[in-house]
């Protein structure tokens, strides 16, 4: 096997910003409207996904001498409804006020086209550590971007921050609302694009 | 008998209408913003789309009832669904190129971005969930089906015209979409409390 030196700070950066999940890829947006009405909920399930990324990276890496390339679609889709099995119980245990909540959507993750394909595109090419890296990486960039959002949906749309008021001036109820949802996530994809083409030098 | 239609009736009219899986639950938003882009592809994708999900829906509902009731393994249900949709849509797939090569022509490339859609696994689990009976899963997902498929009209439309207007570089794409669809689901919000079930 050819030794191949990899960046880990690089790998992490193209997870959070050059690929990241919601803002530059555009996929797995459900989760991305329907749990970020508050911050707690945004992070909880940025943080579920961030998890059962980096497992399935780990267990595909781990597991990729063995898998014969016909059949890999059916395995990895085995390892991730695994590991999201595990994670739904898990949540449903040691978090059930946010489980009644939220508890379909965590169910979900196993349809995220974003696991699926760092699963196919890196974890079954690489060896164990980078992958582990590259799972972290695009977890941290959906966690990044779930907090983003659900930081100004919250304070927007209820004044408040993890629950705890801050501002006393009437909210725009819009933004808890499902449709402010679609219009927040649109406007700070918009402002993501804006200051990343900055930082790129496109012509934005 | 009456009772049990105008059940249905409600079921279909709330799946798709008032608990609208693209506006109110948010599910199947990446297979939304994909197809959405051109009227043709939208068609083919609803079309594909509702059939499958009221077939597999209906095989999920027996393995469900018959299967994993009676040996008490629910708690593997996920794991369940997504191989029962995943095999069905394979299946599919095989037969019609098959069968009639025209339609698979049509119609095939659907058939495999239908699996990642999160759509067709949230009505099996919604209907494990409320024990709905078995007309009433089918009717749930054939109402599911006609909102998705309402969905993707509407937008396919409004970004056929999208294409030409002046909109600011970076919110070309999808953030502008974005936008459109949430002014969509604040009238769709208006559809709530049509029926209380």
């Amino acid at each position: 096997m050819i030794q191949k030196k990899i960046n880990y700070y690089e790998v992490i950066k193209n997870g959070i910003f050059k690929e990241n999940t919601i803002f530059k890829l555009a996929l797995s947006l459900c989760p991305s409207i329907a749990v970020t009405n508050n911050l707690r909920n945004g992070v909880l399930m940025g943080t579920a996904v961030l998890f059962v990324q980096v497992m399935v990276n780990i267990t595909i890496s781990l597991m990729r001498h063995f898998i014969h390339p016909r059949i890999r679609l059916p395995i990895f889709m085995l390892v991730i409804s695994g590991w999201v099995t595990i994670t739904d119980m898990s949540m449903a245990a040691f978090a059930p006020e946010a489980y009644k909540q939220m508890g379909l959507y965590i169910q979900l993750i196993v349809a995220f086209a974003s696991i699926l394909a760092r699963a196919e595109m890196f974890a079954s090419k690489n060896r164990f550590i980078p992958s582990m890296f590259d799972g972290i990486g695009m977890g941290l960039g959906f966690l990044f971007a779930l907090s983003l959002i659900s930081f100004f949906r919250e304070l927007l749309g209820k004044g408040s921050l993890w629950g705890y008021q801050i501002i006393n001036a009437k909210p725009l109820l819009i933004f808890i609302l499902p449709a402010g949802g679609f219009i927040a996530v649109g406007i700070l994809m918009g402002i993501f694009n804006w200051i990343y083409g900055k930082y790129e030098n496109k012509s934005y | 008998m009456s009772s049990e239609f105008v059940k249905v009736f409600e079921l279909i009219i709330s799946a798709s209408l008032i608990n609208n899986f693209v506006f109110t639950r948010f599910l199947g938003l990446c297979i939304f913003f994909g197809v959405s882009r051109r009227m043709e592809t939208a068609i083919g994708m609803s079309i594909t789309f509702t059939s499958v999900m009221m077939i597999s829906s209906g095989l999920s509902w027996l393995v469900f009832n018959y299967v994993l009731v009676p040996w008490d393994i629910t708690f593997l249900k996920i794991i369940i669904f997504i191989g029962i949709v995943a095999g069905f849509v394979q299946a599919s797939d095989t037969i019609m190129r098959k069968i009639s090569p025209v339609l698979y022509h049509k119609l095939g490339i659907y058939l495999a971005l239908i699996s990642t859609n999160c759509i067709i696994l949230a009505v099996p689990l919604i209907n494990a969930g409320e024990r709905y009976s078995f007309i009433e899963s089918i009717s749930f997902a054939f109402g599911s089906g006609i909102g998705f498929a309402l969905a993707l009209i509407i937008m396919a439309s409004i970004r056929e015209r999208l294409e030409l207007a002046d909109v600011p570089k970076p919110f070309r794409g999808t953030p502008i979409a974005f936008i459109v669809t949430g002014l969509i689901a604040l009238a769709f919000a208006g559809f709530s409390g049509l029926i209380k079930i």
